[in-house]
């Protein structure tokens, strides 16, 4: 009898990379098993962990959201290198809904993620048309400005902020409230992007022009996408308003802009989980080395050029590449 | 008043565009948005006051060092990151942003952050000209701007390294047919912003104290000037940095400090969103909008 040994993913895969036939529950497992895992591990890592690194997996799901909200704004050809707009917007203006009107923090934060993904769109409006760099220099630049007007006109609270928020109800509700947006928006823009619909986020990606040619208005998709982005940030700057109680100046800061991107870098861009994984990476890393202090936003830098330049795929590519690689012994047939 | 507010804002000038220059040349020449350039000013304001504070040297010989290893440094990351990347703009964008980052946030970790953190002046004088105390480091930066400018300009026309520079700018390909070696032009560029990011900050520092933040005004402010004036281009540059530094100034003295920064920020922003390509920028329309 003689063995040799064969690719597990050769006879599942019928004609291209997504497109597969399964004969056994061995099979689907095998497919499953990077699906399923990660919703398993979102839903019972509240359980398990304690207070503190509860509080770590919050910022955690955050800066996975805020990682995807960059991610779909990349591929649809703007990187952004201030995602601390789309988060402070949305920070400020539940915080101003809670504040001054008394809102429920249910309430205000979806109101706040749908109204600042519409402010962020209509900010970023006037430069749709711009590409590469120049894009990501007006969106570096607009955070920068808005956190001076604050400090300017003493606008909702000025260099002091708003405090004495009010809180969520629980601490149960705020994990698997942001577990279950994380995993929704994971899931549902990664099958977006696989539509048809992606696909022409994509094209104006990979070649503006051709889709121009091909009768499809570039500005209304573009605008859609920073819709998405910008909503997703939003929401994030929403729930954190409520989970710190507190919204002022720091919310524009440079972490919010530069974690997400590093994140979706060293995660693998393109795919939302790669920024996904990215953030389960680095997040806790940067907790466990929260007695550097500063030297966090070294590492980030330090691990932006390692992989820009070593790794430029991503972890998540690299990760997916081996998967599909594993193989198995079998006997040849006589 | 207004003469005086003037006189600074001529100063003013003479500042942004000596900040600028620097980035303006790497951007010009190989087109790489070096965003590490305010990390580069920071790390030679510090390279020269520990130098000279810790090691006691020579002012001149400090000063040498300093500018010799920001070269050395700009061309190691031209040659060890940026060439991997290179013709990919977001991702030389985001390399140089992480260098400028790490570097950076390392000297707020060190905590190096006061007024004894500061560079010596040139000579400590002051004139009084038109009524108003000018001191002699303002008058300095005036000269050496306009020195620095021409210098760049001669270099850029009359010598074959700076032709060499302008023909990697306008047609790589066809530079290439010459005989430039396009790489070994493009670290040179690299290499020399840097090494006048070192120079600026041999200017500028001694009018206020070193600090990691400076290195971030530095990069906006080089930003704001070179987009404002079209990236890439020497004559805008200048003129941009008159429109920055007047507006600065004036609504310094007029409306509060608080303002000074959003004026170049709002300016920036209405121009790349009118004219991205900047005041006297020449570079193709497309490749930044359509």
């Amino acid at each position: 009898m003689k063995n040799r040994k064969e690719r597990i993913d050769r006879g599942i895969k019928a004609r291209s990379s997504d497109i597969f036939a399964l004969l056994s529950w061995r099979e689907m497992l095998y497919l499953a098993a990077p699906r399923v895992l990660p919703v398993v591990g979102c839903l019972v890592l509240p359980l398990v962990l304690g207070a503190y690194w509860q509080k770590v997996l919050l910022s955690v799901a955050v800066f996975a959201l805020l990682a995807i909200s960059w991610d779909i704004l990349a591929q649809t050809g703007m990187v952004s290198l201030g995602q601390a707009l789309f988060f402070g917007v949305g920070a400020y203006l539940s915080g101003v809904m809670n504040h001054y009107w008394g809102l429920n923090p249910l309430i205000t934060i979806p109101i706040a993620s749908v109204m600042g993904g519409l402010i962020c769109t209509l900010l970023l409006l006037p430069v749709l048309r711009l590409r590469g760099i120049y894009f990501s220099m007006v969106t570096l630049i607009i955070p920068l400005i808005l956190v001076r007007v604050v400090e300017a006109t003493k606008i909702f609270g000025g260099t002091e902020g708003l405090s004495g928020m009010t809180p969520l109800p629980s601490k149960w509700i705020e994990l698997y409230l942001v577990m279950a947006v994380l995993l929704t928006a994971l899931f549902g823009f990664r099958r977006m992007m696989d539509s048809d619909y992606g696909l022409v986020l994509k094209g104006i990606n990979d070649n503006d022009r051709s889709v121009i040619n091909a009768g499809i208005n570039i500005y209304w998709f573009k605008a859609q996408s920073l819709f998405i982005a910008g909503a997703l940030g939003a929401f994030c700057g929403a729930f954190m308003t409520h989970v710190y109680m507190f919204v002022g100046m720091p919310v524009f800061a440079l972490d919010y802009s530069i974690l997400p991107i590093a994140a979706a870098i060293v995660g693998g861009p393109g795919t939302l989980a790669g920024a996904t994984l990215g953030a389960f990476i680095l997040v806790p890393l940067s907790e466990a080395l929260r007695g550097f202090g500063g030297l966090r936003i070294v590492l980030y830098g330090a691990f932006l050029v390692i992989f820009i330049v070593a790794l430029p795929e991503g972890i998540f590519h690299y990760l997916q590449r081996k998967y599909h690689q594993f193989e198995r012994w079998t006997e040849v047939e006589k | 008043m207004l003469v005086g507010t003037t006189l600074y804002a001529l100063i003013n000038t003479a500042i942004l565009a000596l900040m600028a220059i620097g980035f303006n040349l790497t951007f010009g020449i190989s087109g790489i948005a070096n965003f590490a350039y305010g990390a580069f000013y920071v790390l030679a304001a510090y390279g020269i006051w520990g130098m000279l504070n810790l090691l006691h040297l020579n002012y001149l010989i400090a000063v040498f060092i300093a500018v010799l290893t920001n070269m050395i440094l700009g061309a190691l990351i031209y040659r060890f990151v940026l060439l991997r990347v290179r013709g990919q703009a977001l991702s030389e964008v985001i390399a140089t942003f992480g260098i400028g980052l790490a570097i950076l946030e390392l000297f707020s970790y060190f905590g190096w952050v006061g007024f004894e953190y500061t560079l010596p002046v040139f000579m400590d004088k002051s004139y009084i000209i038109a009524g108003t105390y000018v001191d002699f480091q303002r008058l300095a930066i005036l000269g050496f701007s306009a020195i620095l400018i021409f210098g760049l300009w001669w270099f850029t026309h009359h010598t074959a390294t700076g032709l060499a520079f302008r023909g990697i700018a306008q047609d790589e390909r066809t530079a290439l047919t010459f005989g430039i070696d396009s790489d070994w032009i493009a670290t040179l560029s690299v290499s020399f912003g840097a090494g006048v990011a070192a120079v600026a900050a041999l200017f500028i520092i001694p009018l206020g104290s070193i600090s990691p933040g400076e290195g971030y005004d530095v990069l906006i402010k080089a930003l704001a000037v070179c987009i404002i004036g079209g990236l890439g281009s020497t004559g805008g540059v200048i003129a941009a940095s008159f429109i920055v530094g007047f507006a600065e100034r004036f609504t310094d003295t007029y409306i509060g400090s608080h303002w000074t920064m959003i004026v170049s920020l709002v300016a920036i922003l209405v121009v790349l969103t009118i004219k991205p390509s900047g005041l006297f920028g020449k570079q193709k329309e497309l490749e930044e909008r359509i």
